[in-house]
């Protein structure tokens, strides 16, 4: 009985969730062009894809800046989180209180802030801005991550560290970033799909010499729906279901 | 010695540098461009004005204003009614199941939003699910389109931001002391009067914490109105996208931005005397 109760009250909410990507996925398949109605099975929409050199190319350069920011992200995520962990030093809170207002700020906020930051520095949207802007948006992310694995372990693993005359680079080299590693990958798989996932931030700072893959489908779904958009996510679902798989894992060694 | 301190610095001067560069100066600009007059030639004249807010005190972006806030604050009510009893149910479940469960919310949490926008024109078209769904039951006799519509713009704010309102509550509902609810019990509390006096107040933090993280991103949300809206409801979002890359009017965005900011920093600030009151740090929050 009670089960059944849970299962009513969790259903709707999965059902919500995840019917219309199962029915997305349904139709990347779809022999009908116009997708209303079922036609039979096809992988054509998948080969065309493929043939789309404006869509490709467009997926490799989301995939190069969401590495690049994912990584750059978490390095200066890490050592931010282990300063605010370690360190009492002036300012501290002001840096934290900044964080979180840059983890809160609407996207659309952020997006305009940084292109006139660019703009008056003399910087063509495109490439580096994106880059820039896509590090900035991910690094309180890896920050909170790695801070509250941080909060979660022995301080005197540190101190015990810091008796035997470890400096403060070998103490973190070898027994802080060992202890935080499964955050800082999990941190890192956030900022690559956080980057990945923006549509606002970007659509401010790149410029027509740079598409990135959701400004590619934000073009091409304003124009109406496009059959290869729909193989296109149905592939994006699916890298996205891998990526949580793997971050969850690594962080279920937590306890 | 001398490496450690090395260390202490790089790693503090670095962080310092890098929000002070891409947090800080950004939201300084908006804030000295909003002060500033239009040009055709250079965007912008430096020259000191009030035309940016003399463009947003203008009834037409107040009204882009109030139905944003009407659009966001119903969007975030819908939220939470449907995160509440789900992350509620979910964290009170005694199965092994839980992490699995858990786990397919976060799923459409960060599969791409455009994507999943994208995906709910397949239910909200003519001849969509949901049209199909209410022909069947008999509830319409033709088929119906909800694209463009409020209704198309409510679901799609909903259906991108529930994981955002299921996250906190549900970690505020893990942390809750089951002792408590007994003793509420035993002290002869119906479960209604337990709820309303411990469960409600104690889960309060995740409740507000959800309610932010839904609030403020559809404030500022512009292609899900662009999507299934039609552009029919311009909300603040798609004011200051426009200002900036159609009609060019920097001073009037960056005003409008600059009003988002505010909103953002009352609320935040609403946040954390809150959370204060309710004796929680801020600190490290609810993901």
């Amino acid at each position: 009985m009670r089960v059944l109760w849970n299962t009513a009250r969790l259903l709707p909410v999965y059902v919500f969730l995840y019917l219309p990507l199962a029915v997305l996925i349904t139709f990347s398949f779809n022999s009908s062009k116009y997708s209303t109605a079922w036609k039979g099975f096809t992988w054509q929409w998948y080969t065309k894809l493929a043939a789309n050199s404006q869509l490709v190319e467009a997926a490799l350069n989301s995939l190069t800046i969401a590495t690049l920011a994912a990584s750059i992200a978490s390095g200066l995520g890490v050592l931010l989180a282990v300063a605010l962990f370690r360190y009492r030093f002036k300012g501290r809170d002001m840096m934290q209180a900044s964080l979180f207002v840059v983890m809160m700020s609407p996207d659309i906020v952020m997006g305009v802030s940084l292109l006139l930051l660019f703009v008056a520095v003399g910087m063509s949207p495109g490439f580096w801005p994106l880059l820039t802007a896509h590090v900035t948006f991910c690094i309180p992310f890896v920050t909170a991550t790695v801070y509250s694995r941080l909060k979660g372990f022995d301080p005197h693993l540190i101190e015990a560290a810091e008796d035997l005359g470890a400096g403060e680079f070998r103490t973190f080299r070898h027994v802080i970033l060992p202890m935080i590693m499964p955050a800082v990958l999990a941190g890192w798989l956030l900022s690559f799909t956080l980057s990945m996932d923006d549509v606002i931030i970007s659509f401010f700072v790149t410029g027509p010499d740079f598409e990135i893959l959701p400004l590619r489908i934000f073009a091409m779904v304003k124009m109406g729906v496009k059959p290869d958009v729909n193989a296109l996510s149905a592939i994006m679902v699916g890298i996205t279901v891998c990526c949580v798989f793997v971050s969850h894992l690594l962080m279920r060694k937590r306890k | 010695m001398n490496n450690s301190k090395l260390f202490k610095r790089i790693s503090i001067g670095g962080a310092a540098f890098w929000l002070a560069i891409f947090a800080l100066a950004p939201n300084l600009l908006v804030l000295a461009a909003s002060f500033l007059t239009r040009d055709e030639a250079s965007l912008i004249a430096p020259v000191l004005s009030l035309d940016g807010y003399g463009a947003i005190f203008d009834p037409v972006f107040l009204g882009v204003l109030g139905k944003s806030i009407y659009l966001a604050a119903g969007s975030t009510l819908l939220c939470l009614l449907a995160a509440y009893p789900f992350a509620y149910t979910l964290a009170r479940m005694k199965t092994r199941f839980r992490p699995l469960l858990l786990m397919l919310v976060m799923i459409p949490f960060w599969t791409n939003s455009l994507i999943r926008t994208y995906a709910l024109v397949f239910i909200l078209k003519s001849k969509g699910l949901l049209s199909t769904a209410l022909l069947w039951l008999g509830l319409i006799d033709k088929p119906v389109s909800f694209m463009y519509t409020e209704t198309a713009v409510f679901i799609g704010m909903t259906y991108t931001l529930l994981p955002f309102m299921i996250l906190p509550i549900f970690s505020s509902v893990e942390k809750l002391d089951n002792r408590l609810l007994e003793a509420a019990g035993d002290l002869g509390a119906s479960k209604y009067k337990t709820f309303r006096h411990v469960t409600l107040p104690l889960t309060m933090p995740g409740i507000i914490a959800g309610c932010m993280m839904v609030f403020l991103p559809a404030l500022g949300m512009f292609y899900i109105p662009d999507l299934l809206g039609g552009g029919k409801n311009l909300l603040v979002g798609n004011f200051i996208k426009n200002q900036f890359l159609v009609s060019r009017n920097w001073p009037a965005g960056a005003a409008a931005s600059v009003v988002l900011t505010m909103l953002m920093l009352l609320l935040m600030w609403g946040y954390h005397l809150s959370a204060k009151r309710l004796g929680k740090k801020t600190e490290g929050t609810a993901l």
